[in-house]
Parts: C-alpha cells; sequence; structure tokens
C-alpha cells in the first residue's frame, strides 16, 4: 500500500531521472544481464553489450514507461493497458523476472542517487515497482 | 563446492578491506526494518522500531548490524569453506531464533543496496553479481542446518 506522501515521493524521482532516462535504464538491464545471465535469452535480437544503441534505446523505452507510471499511480491499470497487452501475448517475459529486473532498478537507483536513495525512498520505490509489475502481469492468465 | 573466480575473489576482498562495518552493518539492518517492516517480528526486544526515524536511531538495532557485519567478514576470510563457517550460526538461527531463512536474502539484498550508495559508479554490474554470488552463499549455509 502507497501512501500519499510516498506517491508524491516516487513521482518526485521519477521525474528528475527522466533527462538521465537511457543512462539509468541502460544500467539497470546491464546488472541484470551481469547478475542473472538466463534473464539475456529474452534479448538475442538486440545488441546488449555495454553503451550500445539498441541496450540505451532499450532501457530508455522500460525508464519512461515507468515514470509515466508514477505520475499517476491510481491509474496503473489504464496507463499499462497496452504494456499489459504486449508483455502477456508477445513478449511473455516470465514474471519472476520481473523481480530480477526490480532489484536491479534499485541497485542503478542506489548508485546515481547515492545517500539521497534514503530507505524511506527505497521502501517506496520496491512498493511501486512491485505493484508496477503485478500489473504488467495482469493479462498472463 | 562453489567454484570463485580471481575476480570474484579479490572483489569481495576489496569491497570488505574498505568498507567501514560500524556504518554499513547499521545502515544495513535498519534499512531491511524499513523496507521489509515485517522482519522486525523478530526484535521485539529493540524498543522503539515505530517509524523510520526511531529504527535508524536506534543504538540497539546499530549494534546487531554490527555484529551481523563482523560475521560476514568471517565468511570473507573463508569463502572456500562457507558451509563450515556459518553451521554453528545456521543452527542458532533454526532452532533458538526461529529465523524464516527467505529473510537472510532481504537483509543481503539491503546491503547490497547500502554499498552501492557508497560506492557510486565503481559498484559496476560485475561488481555487484559477485557480491550477490557471495552474500547468496552466505545466505545458503545459514539455512543449510534447518530441518
Amino acid at each position: 500500500m502507497l501512501s500519499k506522501k510516498e506517491k508524491e515521493l516516487i513521482a518526485d524521482i521519477w521525474e528528475s531521472l527522466t533527462p538521465v532516462a537511457e543512462d539509468i535504464g541502460a544500467d539497470a538491464l546491464l546488472r541484470m544481464f551481469a547478475s542473472y545471465p538466463g534473464t539475456k535469452t529474452y534479448f538475442s535480437h538486440l545488441d546488449i553489450s555495454p553503451r550500445s544503441a539498441h541496450l540505451l534505446s532499450h532501457g530508455k523505452k522500460i525508464v519512461l514507461a515507468i515514470a509515466e507510471g508514477a505520475q499517476d499511480i491510481g491509474q496503473l491499470t489504464v496507463t499499462l493497458a497496452p504494456l499489459q497487452t504486449l508483455h502477456a501475448y508477445q513478449l511473455r517475459i516470465d514474471p519472476t523476472n520481473f523481480k530480477l529486473f526490480s532489484h536491479c532498478m534499485l541497485v542503478a537507483l542506489a548508485c546515481h542517487m547515492g545517500e539521497d536513495f534514503t530507505p524511506v525512498a527505497h521502501a517506496a520505490m520496491d512498493k511501486y515497482l512491485s505493484a508496477f509489475a503485478a500489473v504488467l502481469s495482469e493479462k498472463y492468465r | 563446492m562453489v567454484q570463485w573466480t580471481d575476480f570474484e575473489r579479490a572483489t569481495i576482498q576489496d569491497i570488505f578491506s574498505k568498507m567501514d562495518y560500524e556504518t554499513v552493518g547499521p545502515a544495513a539492518l535498519s534499512r531491511c526494518l524499513v523496507v521489509y517492516p515485517w522482519t522486525q517480528r523478530y526484535f521485539g526486544n529493540f524498543g522503539n522500531l515505530y517509524n523510520a526515524a526511531a529504527i535508524m536511531g536506534n543504538p540497539l538495532v546499530a549494534k546487531h548490524g554490527q555484529t551481523i557485519l563482523y560475521s560476514l567478514e568471517r565468511g570473507v576470510k573463508n569463502m572456500d569453506n562457507l558451509k563450515d563457517t556459518y553451521a554453528k550460526l545456521s543452527v542458532l538461527h533454526s532452532e533458538k531464533l526461529r529465523v524464516d531463512p527467505d529473510n537472510f536474502k532481504l537483509l543481503t539484498d539491503c546491503l547490497t543496496i547500502v554499498v552501492a550508495a557508497q560506492m557510486g559508479k565503481t559498484f559496476t554490474g560485475e561488481v555487484q553479481a559477485a557480491l550477490q554470488k557471495f552474500l547468496a552463499v552466505v545466505v545458503s549455509a545459514l539455512g543449510r542446518q534447518y530441518h
């Protein structure tokens, strides 16, 4: 459950990260590939080497979607409807991977924000990313 | 037995040799209690854990955080025999403390985040993978004596 304060905090953080969406997104993906090599199997059609154009553009896409959701968390199911369909019927990424990616996103945020990634911000972000992942997998079955 | 690459050994030694146990330990444990509040169930006699500020300022939490980190140091010094290193602690957590072993991962995830925040850019994906592997083996050793 996200409190009003937490929703505001999350919206603020993601808004401040939109200018560096590419870097944060690519960083999180690279971390996931390094720690959880099985996740690379979903990207055999892309060049996912560090700083590759594919990696940067894909990272940017993901972060912008997360940032968009953060602007109105109450409406996540509406905002994510097209992505729900995409993940359920086309990408069919096993949802356990969403947890792995979320963890790596938290690490990327910690590296980027240092001390500003306080325990309270961490808690709020973890809750938001869990909710995001849950909504994303809603149409799977 | 776990196989460590030269990179992994060097990375783990490096991270822990540079670490300030007095701040990282408390930071990791208190973060765990804030981010995953149900873990507070094991700390009923630690006093005030009512909110994030209370947890972060709680001296018993701080002291226990340090204890945990000094225990991790033993693992860093015995990377080739983590199972035996943590056998006694595993029994303690299972028989006496009755801690659900799933909680160990929550704590190590928070430790990873604390280290990441401190190391910033130098905490690369490869360094993260090495630290997570080490912590995962420690967690596994701690869960081994449960039955």
